[in-house]
């Protein structure tokens, strides 16, 4: 820890949002490039150095952090723009992003190229650049306010506010948003039971996928009695389609201390821990940069705020193992042990890291306390259905036409997420087919599916496990009506499989068999006795395994069975894939109006398995075909068709 | 690659003071490590368990266990294909099956014998918005296809000799 009370300066908060304030207004426009992964890879970074280069070609004046010195008032105007580079904007579809305000217009898909017209046109004369804003897919309307799109108007972003607006290596501009005045309250002004009954009564509930009550765990730790006391910030966001958390860590990292920090005087807790997937390198800088000057400014570290409280974070970088999302895992794995669940009781909040009572919550839960605290229970708890209140993040991704991170109050269908604001499905030709999914997949491998016939299913914690699917950690993939299902399955029973760590020999082994099971479906060697088989043991591995993973492991299996039993029983006993991706159930066939008998797909077939003559359409020998797929391929009238 | 061995020792001997030689730190330890020498050596994990006073069978059990640890070198570009969910139904497949025949690898072997390339599937790098990604050491490449793929080793296999010739 760094500094002691008598050499360490304790930010003023209050004085810092005024500076900020003044110096903002003195900007003409504010450039907000999107930092996030997907805009990042799209060339964002050359965008912003563009930006810096035009601006001053044309003899004005840009900042990249915003100038808090105090001017006089004739040479406020020392830089004309402020150029800022935020975190995921979360339409990463669209990207790169470009959001220019005070006059709120988003540029979607920006290259280095459109530079010079958007500072000519839009920051000079004040005039759209057209071809550059968000085009209505049916209406061909470009819509010129950020709000009317209708990815963002009909989203109801109260966590991600922040992230994808501020400045990510500013933290002036976290605080001049109001940001660490809900940390300095829970130092300063309320005291532990005060701040638990609050989130209690928020209703607010883990966003990492359990959904236990987070008010109810903090006074549980609370009560236990001990000189140290841990928190720990879940943020090993393993599940394959899932991004919420990242963008919370790399937008917004601040917040998530906040979070933690009125986690801890909740629970009277000193010390915490930030655990991050490896995978994350950008979260992992961004967390690390942010506690520095979290404790350069007296946020961190002894006497917080000034108070006599003391409470720092470290950063503990994961080294890939999903498993360690479980709690029980992920402390044994920061205490530098293989990451393995053990047995609860004693559950965390009794013995957790090092023996010591822990909270352990998620990112995402996290990030949304302080907004809790500021809004106030009463306000936050308006928000959702009657037993999950509150906004819910969702990485949304898959066959849709506009992927990306949404939130969206709980209760908010399908038809709304897919349709409106995910602007359709997509199909494999990339036409747009409504809100015609065959399956949206939540929850990741621990999750199941959901159908047509819940597209208008209020989404909320009980509705999904009652539908046989869970909220997750908010991973939705939509997939279209040409995937196969039972493929599907096989992928999540693959990965489930891969990432057992081998504790219990039911999640071990039988995740193992299950994966044999579906592998024996899709190479066509299943028979009766194979479905059944394969509903046991899952029912075997979710109630012999310890932890979540094994518990969860069989459920994409068995809610794929329950919603798409008749693709499985077309795999087992006609041997036919009904959407033809299952290479060794394929068979291939002539359309005889389009065959124009030339022959080649004779030539091709390596088995001689195509016979005809000339001015006679060419027939497949099923029983020679070994499904090679050559005539396939070979074929230019398109008069082979597999299935 | 030998001679710069007592240096990178040097190195493994700074990371065990910045840890106190504390067992806890044992994945800290071992991710700076692995930085350094791109792989863990195994004379390097039994000395890091003599050091903090552990089994070697321990530090062999953690770094097996995690799949950031690797024991064997890899190559010089370390490809990673994404197959989290997002990119799978978005054809991931089809990429790895490019590479692994352009590169001539598989799912044994990953690295090639140049040591220049090493292929490696992974579940999720949580860029799904960009569908389907392939990353070549950390630079990340979106909504790929086959023919992007193509391009892209090649612009790398241009680089590379390049290099050689200068």
């Amino acid at each position: 820890m760094t500094g002691s009370i008598l050499t360490k300066q304790i930010i003023d908060l209050d004085k810092t949002r005024e500076i900020y304030k003044d110096a903002s207004a003195s900007y003409k426009s504010r450039i907000v490039i999107c930092a996030g992964t997907g805009c990042m890879a799209n060339g964002a970074m050359s965008i912003y150095n563009k930006f810096r280069e035009v601006i001053y070609e044309r003899g004005l004046k840009v900042a990249v952090m915003l100038d808090k010195e105090e001017h006089k008032e004739d040479d406020r105007c020392d830089n004309d723009f402020l150029l800022v580079e935020s975190g995921c904007q979360g339409f990463c579809q669209m990207g790169p992003l470009v959001t220019l305000y005070p006059q709120k217009i988003l540029y979607t898909k920006v290259k280095t190229s459109d530079v010079e017209e958007i500072v000519d046109r839009t920051l000079i004369k004040n005039e759209y650049v057209d071809r550059l804003l968000y085009e209505c897919p049916d209406s061909k309307h470009h819509v010129r306010d950020m709000d009317k799109i209708p990815f963002y108007e009909r989203q109801n972003r109260i966590m991600l506010k922040l992230c994808g607006h501020i400045n990510v290596h500013d933290a002036d501009e976290y605080i001049a948003n109001g940001g660490y005045f809900m940390a300095r309250k829970s130092v300063l002004e309320m005291t532990d039971t005060q701040i638990c009954k609050e989130i209690l009564d928020s209703g607010l509930r883990g966003r990492g996928g359990g959904g236990f009550p987070t008010g109810r765990k903090w006074d549980l730790t609370r009560i236990n009695e001990s000189d140290v006391k841990y928190v720990i910030c879940n943020g090993d966001e393993g599940d394959p389609g899932a991004f919420m958390d990242r963008c919370v860590m790399e937008g917004n990292p601040h917040s998530v201390l906040e979070g933690m920090i009125i986690a801890a005087m909740a629970v009277n807790a000193t010390k915490g821990y930030v655990y991050v997937r490896t995978e994350y390198p950008l979260a992992v800088s961004r967390l690390k940069t942010a506690i520095r000057t979290a404790r350069e400014n007296g946020i961190l570290g002894e006497h917080i705020f000034g108070s006599d409280r003391s409470f720092d974070i470290e950063v503990m970088e994961g080294a890939g193992a999903f498993v360690c999302g479980e709690e029980t895992a992920l402390i044994a794995s920061i205490e530098g042990k293989r990451g393995m669940p053990s047995i609860k009781p004693p559950f965390p909040a009794e013995k957790g890291l090092f023996g010591k009572p822990t909270v352990i919550n998620n990112v995402e839960t996290l990030a949304t306390v302080p907004v809790i605290l500021e809004m106030g229970a009463e306000e936050y708890r308006k928000l959702g259905t009657e037993t999950s209140k509150g906004t819910k993040t969702f990485a949304l991704t898959g066959h849709v036409a506009n992927t990306g991170l949404i939130e969206v109050p709980f209760g908010t269908t399908l038809r709304e997420i897919v349709g409106e604001i995910g602007g359709g499905v997509i199909d494999d030709d990339g036409n747009n087919c409504g809100v015609d999914f065959k399956a949206v997949q939540i929850g990741g491998p621990s999750g199941g599916c959901l159908t047509q016939e819940h597209l208008d299913l209020p989404l909320d914690y009980d509705n999904l496990r009652d539908a046989g699917a869970m909220v997750g950690s908010g991973g939705l993939v939509v997939m279209n009506q040409n995937t196969c299902m039972v493929q599907i399955a096989r992928f999540f029973m693959q990965f489930t499989q891969n990432e057992s760590c081998g504790k219990c020999v039911v999640c071990r082994e039988g995740t193992r068999q299950m994966l044999a099971l579906l592998d024996d479906i899709i190479e066509g060697r299943a028979d009766a006795a194979t479905l059944d088989l394969l509903e046991e043991l899952a029912n075997t591995v979710k109630i012999g395994s310890l932890c979540g993973l094994g518990k969860t492991a069989p459920n994409p299996v068995l809610s794929t069975l329950k919603y798409f039993r008749d693709e499985y029983i077309a795999h087992v006993y006609n041997k036919r894939c009904p959407t033809g991706n299952c290479d060794a159930l394929k068979t291939y066939r002539v359309i005889v109006e389009k065959c124009k008998a030339c022959g080649l797909c004779a030539r091709k077939c390596p088995v001689d398995a195509i016979e005809g003559s000339k001015g006679v359409p060419y027939v497949i020998n099923i029983e020679k075909c070994i499904r090679c797929g050559a005539c396939y391929t070979a074929c230019k009238f398109d008069a082979i068709v597999k299935g | 690659m030998r001679n710069d061995f007592p240096v990178k020792f040097d190195r493994v001997c700074e990371v065990l003071d910045k840890h106190k030689c504390d067992p806890n730190k044992l994945i800290a330890i071992l991710q700076e490590v692995q930085e350094e020498y791109k792989y863990l050596p195994e004379d390097i994990m039994t000395y890091i368990a003599t050091a903090l006073g552990i089994s070697p069978g321990s530090v062999f059990g953690v770094a097996t266990f995690y799949s950031h640890f690797t024991l064997e070198p890899k190559g010089k570009y370390v490809i990673k294909v994404c197959d989290g969910t997002a990119c799978h139904v978005r054809k991931s497949e089809e990429i790895l099956k490019v590479l692994e025949k352009e590169l001539g690898l598989s799912g044994r072997k990953k690295t090639s014998d140049d040591m220049i390339f090493t292929l490696e599937t992974v579940a999720c790098l949580g860029a799904c918005g960009l569908a389907p990604v392939v990353v070549v050491n950390d630079e990340v490449h979106g909504s790929m296809t086959k023919e992007k793929t193509i391009e892209l080793l090649n612009r790398i296999r241009e680089q590379e000799k390049q290099e050689n010739n200068k």
